[in-house]
């Protein structure tokens, strides 16, 4: 039974995670702190996961660019894509936050929504 | 046909440019960089001498006293900051009393004034924070201290005010003489002028010697400094020297006009007239050699290091005149220190020389002075209300650490040769110049610059035309 | 001149949280004063997640987090002035601010509360020999321009420094093309935190090389390389380990120092360790009436800790303001062996909260070894941690009730081996 040490990177504790898996998947984790950590490690060894952020250009608004992520996190090898995605995209002011900037980016089912509000220029 | 051109914008180039700008001339500058102030005239010590350094009857003595005599009304005159803070050369051994003795006596010859020795208590008393291992030194009031930037840059904005053209980005390759002219080549456009004086910094000896046979010959001296936070700039009030060794002054220790603290120099032979680059060698020993003088170097608060380098010309003396086999050929060449100290008084000779030379008259409309230079930082609070009343843009701080205001660098690149770089921005206003170095301000002068002379921001650069900042846009290279 | 409560100087999450901390407390006579365009401070530009778990128990990114507080300061009718640059605070509490529409605005207040954040450490604090070309960027400058104006800096980077920024910079540069070579680290740890090892360098496959440092900066216009080297137990560059590395950038990632020119300038009481206000439990400087929190007191690694400590100096300034701060019966806290600072340096059991966090950074990296706490000879602290790391902040709970059944001279936290 092979087991993998790594950390986690649900928040900043930053705990040192201790996991036994198998080919059916993860068996015991050890060293969280926390239920989030049982999580991350069962994604992380099996069909590791990240949250993007990015900026993409606003029209019209009243600062130039508005910060986007992914709502939820999205496969750890599709990062680049994702941001390759975001290229071309505008969006016009006003922004609100939440608002969704792209629809099932990469083909994830995972929305890229907007973090900030940006008025409208008057 | 030009009458007058000036190659090189340094200290010099610019003094001459003043000057001349008050005949009747048409005058132009060439200076490869992208403004003025670029090369050595911006990395230096900017101590006015008093001019007791310099051996008795060369141009070096000559030149010094006169710029020293001239600077306090100078600089008030041109809103140049310059403080006459006097200097010292310490002795750290009784037998170098002697030798300070000599150095007084030399500079009685020269004609400087008022050189006193000071006795171990009285120089310690003068500056308290001098290491105990002083035991005296040659007190010389006439000494001063002056921006450098300022002092370039408020002559070349005079001698553009006044007619004066400048091209930048222009190196010129050479130049040669035909009949009654020169033709001067630069960036391959060949332009045609009367006469030519040679103001090149350490490049100097190369163009003289693209027309005169009596060569030249420069060996660029690099000097390292340490430059600290204004937090220690009165850690001294008076330039402290050491007694000079074979290799120039020694290590001096100095508020600077903008009340930082310097020391520095070094004084090493380089062989690239291009290298301006610092070393750790060179760094640790400035900071040594000046923990003789002082008794703690506030090493926790350098707030950046830089490099100068000296035109040492091989005979040792400035060459200022006409070449002896090129008539209407002009040198300003081998100009290392007190370079600065004398270039205001080396561009009244020049100019005047060459004015003869070509019969010009004075102008009538000659405009002697600049536009007022606000600083908001050091002004009271009620002024500071009022001028934000006049123009608000002065109530939008840029840079916090110095306090400049947008007013402030709007002015800076409005001006006549208005700052086109960031670092033309920092040499005009101090805006990045504290002790953040531009890490607060640079995005926000950035952003202004870009604004106010209508570029892209990608195009907007540190310095010169490849100094570039932004290299392109988020994702653009995916 | 305006009589104003409590003049708030910063509207980063410090402020905010102290605004409102001081609202809840009662007193509602309060003004932010805040010199960039927009509330939030430096998370406007920290557009990664990873904030507000302890919170809200959820992971934000930093505009989002900022956007919370701003919405309930607006909500309780806060008042706040943007663009309005704080250039003197008097020991009488006279506050001058400065902006382009009112000019120079002066306010009275009983209670001054210091959130100005921090600023990054320059090159000039490292004195890194060579050229001084282009290309040279703190971390948060390059963020600014990558995530608020959407510029690129460079294309192909060396960073120096494993803060933190240094680390999200890394990931944040290479997602948007450039190509981050290495992350140089002069100490034997990482400065940042470990979870942003794992994301931001890990997972691009950046090498993060300890114990070296870049010894010389290499081109005349734009930057062309750099030169790194390994460095000795001493720090200094070990000759014949140099290496050159191509890059057109060099970011810097060096640290980040509080920024307390104003409260030098009035006479506020440093600490050298922290470059920050020396404070008492309630978050009060050396002068009375002034208090601080936030990255302004020391550099946090969490904004949700900044949160916290910062609604309570924003309640204190009320207590202080209705006469309720005890300025009697300090015990002083002393640091000792492998702790370099802690925040409060003392606790008055009078003013204190039930439970007193106190906040400390180790001196050096310790693996299973125990943080103790000693009430004068008495050890009532002794946990185990695996490990402790100077990059990241450590915290112990003081019960009230242990100080008031016994007078205390001193509590003492250190770092036991056992
Ligand atoms: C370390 C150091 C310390 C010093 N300290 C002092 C001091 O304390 N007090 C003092 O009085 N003096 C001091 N000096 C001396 C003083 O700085 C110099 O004498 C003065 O700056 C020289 O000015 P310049 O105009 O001749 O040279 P520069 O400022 O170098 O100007 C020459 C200009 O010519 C341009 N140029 C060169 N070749 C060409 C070309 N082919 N085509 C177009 N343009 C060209 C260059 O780009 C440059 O801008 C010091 C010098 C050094 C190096
Ligand atoms: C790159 C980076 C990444 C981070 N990542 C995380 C993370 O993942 N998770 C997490 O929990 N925390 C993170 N943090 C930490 C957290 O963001 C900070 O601790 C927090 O923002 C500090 O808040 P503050 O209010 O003290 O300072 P700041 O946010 O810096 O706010 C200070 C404010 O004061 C203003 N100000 C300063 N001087 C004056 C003056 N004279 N007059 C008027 N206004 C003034 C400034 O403009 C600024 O808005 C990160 C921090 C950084 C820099
Ligand atoms: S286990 Fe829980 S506490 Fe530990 S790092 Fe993960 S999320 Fe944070």
């Amino acid at each position: 039974m092979p087991t993998k040490e790594m950390i986690c990177i649900s928040c900043p504790m930053g705990c040192m995670l201790s996991v036994d898996y198998d080919e059916t998947g993860v068996l015991k984790v050890t060293g969280n702190q926390c239920k989030r950590g049982e999580i991350y490690a069962s994604k992380e060894v099996i069909n590791p996961r990240r949250v993007v952020t990015s900026i993409v250009p606003v029209i019209g608004g009243v600062e130039d660019m508005v910060s986007v992520k992914t709502a939820t996190d999205i496969p750890k090898d599709l990062m680049k894509d994702c941001i390759l995605a975001l290229k071309n995209i505008k969006v016009q002011a006003p922004v609100e936050i939440g608002q969704v900037i792209l629809e099932n980016v990469c083909g994830t089912n995972v929305c890229v929504i907007a973090t900030k509000r940006v008025e409208k220029k008057l | 046909m030009f009458d007058v051109v000036i190659i090189g914008a340094g200290v010099i180039g610019s003094s001459v440019a003043r000057a001349l700008s008050k005949y009747q001339l048409k005058v132009l500058v060439l200076e490869k960089h992208n403004d003025v102030c670029e090369e050595t005239s911006k990395a230096n010590s900017g101590i006015v001498h008093s001019g007791y350094d310099a051996k008795t009857g060369t141009l070096k003595a000559k030149f010094n006293l006169l710029g020293n005599r001239m600077m306090a009304d100078f600089c008030k005159k041109y809103r140049v900051p310059y403080r006459n803070n006097g200097s010292l050369v310490l002795a750290f051994e009784d037998e170098d009393i002697q030798k300070l003795d000599e150095l007084k006596k030399q500079g009685m010859k020269n004609g400087v004034e008022r050189l006193r020795i000071l006795s171990k208590d009285e120089v310690h008393e003068m500056e308290p924070n001098l290491n105990d291992s002083v035991v005296g030194a040659l007190y010389a009031p006439t000494g001063g201290i002056v921006d450098p930037f300022e002092l370039t840059i408020a002559q070349a904005e005079i001698a553009n005010m006044n007619g004066v053209e400048f091209r930048f980005n222009s190196l010129v390759k050479s130049i040669s003489k035909s009949k009654d002219h020169f033709l001067i080549n630069f960036n391959d456009e060949i332009i045609e002028s009367k006469t030519v004086i040679n103001c090149a910094g350490v490049f100097s000896d190369e163009i003289n010697n693209m027309v005169s046979e009596y060569k030249l010959h420069i060996t660029p001296r690099k000097g390292e400094y340490c430059l600290f936070d204004k937090e220690v700039g009165h850690y001294v009030d008076k330039t402290i020297f050491q007694l000079p060794t074979a290799y120039g002054k020694g290590v001096l220790v100095t508020p600077t006009a903008e009340n930082n603290l310097l020391i520095g120099p070094t004084a090493y032979d380089v062989i690239d007239k291009r290298d301006s680059s610092t070393s750790p060698e060179g760094l640790k020993e400035v900071l040594a050699k000046a923990s003789q003088s002082i008794k703690k170097v506030p090493t926790g608060f350098i707030i950046t290091a830089f490099s100068g380098l000296r035109a040492t010309e091989s005979k040792g003396d400035f060459v200022i005149g006409e070449a002896k086999d090129v008539p209407g050929f002009f040198n300003a060449a081998g100009i290392e220190s007190p370079g600065l100290t004398a270039a205001p008084a080396i561009g009244d000779y020049l100019s005047s020389v060459v004015a003869q030379k070509l019969n010009a008259d004075i102008k009538s409309n000659y405009l002697d002075n600049r536009e007022e230079i606000i600083r908001f930082e050091p002004l009271s609070i009620e002024d500071k209300a009022s001028l934000i009343k006049k123009n608000h843009e002065f109530g939008k701080i840029i840079c916090r650490c110095e306090m400049v205001t947008l007013a402030e660098i709007k002015d800076a690149i409005h001006r006549p040769l208005g700052a086109t770089t960031i670092d033309g921005v920092k040499r005009r206003t101090r805006a990045g110049a504290g002790r953040c170095q531009g890490g607060f301000c640079g995005p926000r002068v950035l952003e202004i610059l870009s604004k106010e002379l209508n570029k892209d921001p990608r195009e907007i650069t540190k310095f010169d035309q490849q100094a570039i900042l932004l290299v392109g846009l988020d994702k653009e290279t995916l | 001149m305006i009589n104003k409560d409590i003049v708030i100087i910063g509207g980063g999450p410090a402020g905010l949280a102290a605004a409102i901390g001081a609202y809840e407390a009662g007193n509602k006579d309060i003004v932010i004063l805040e010199r960039d365009n927009q509330l939030g401070g430096i998370l406007n530009q920290c557009i990664h997640p990873g904030f507000g778990l302890h919170t809200f128990k959820e992971e934000l990114t930093g505009p989002e987090y900022a956007s919370r507080y701003v919405k309930k300061i607006n909500d309780l009718g806060i008042e706040s002035k943007l663009e309005t640059m704080v250039i003197d605070i008097a020991p009488n509490l006279i506050v001058s601010a400065i902006n382009e529409t009112e000019g120079v605005i002066q306010y009275q207040a009983k209670a001054v509360i210091l959130a100005m954040g921090c600023r990054e450490r320059p090159r000039g604090a490292l004195n890194i020999p060579g050229t001084r070309p282009a290309g040279i960027y703190s971390a948060g400058t390059a963020q600014r321009y990558v995530n608020i104006e959407g510029f690129m800096p460079g294309k192909s980077v060396v960073i120096l420094g494993s803060g933190d920024i240094g680390l999200i910079m890394a990931r944040r540069l290479t997602l948007e093309g450039a190509n981050v070579k290495t992350v140089v680290e002069i100490m034997p740890y990482s400065g940042g935190l470990k979870r942003n090892i794992v994301q931001c360098l890990d997972d691009f496959n950046i090498p993060l090389k300890l114990s070296h440092t870049v010894t010389k900066i290499h081109g005349k216009t734009r930057v062309t390389g750099v030169t790194i080297a390994r460095v000795d137990d001493d720090k200094k560059p070990i000759p014949g380990t140099e290496e050159f590395i191509e890059c057109d950038t060099l970011l810097l990632s060096v640290g980040l120092i509080p920024e307390n020119e104003l409260s030098r300038k009035v006479g506020v009481k440093i600490n050298p360790r922290t470059q920050g206000p020396i404070v008492t439990e309630s978050l009060e400087t050396s002068i009375k009436g002034i208090f601080a929190a936030g990255n302004v007191l020391h550099v946090h690694d969490l904004v949700d800790y900044v949160s916290g400590e910062a609604y309570l100096a924003g309640k204190n300034s009320v207590k202080y303001i209705d006469g309720l701060l005890n300025e009697n019966h300090m015990i002083n806290i002393v640091t000792q062996d492998g702790v370099r600072y802690s925040v409060p340096s003392s606790i008055n059991p009078k003013n204190a909260e039930d439970l007193s966090l106190i906040r400390f950074r180790s001196t050096d990296v310790y693996k299973d070894a125990y943080v103790s706490v000693f009430l004068d000879q008495e050890r009532i602290i002794h946990s185990k941690k695996k490990i402790i790391t100077p990059g990241e902040m450590e915290q112990v709970t003081i019960l009230k009730k242990w100080l008031q059944d016994r007078p205390i001279n001193s509590i003492f936290i250190k770092i036991e081996k056992e």
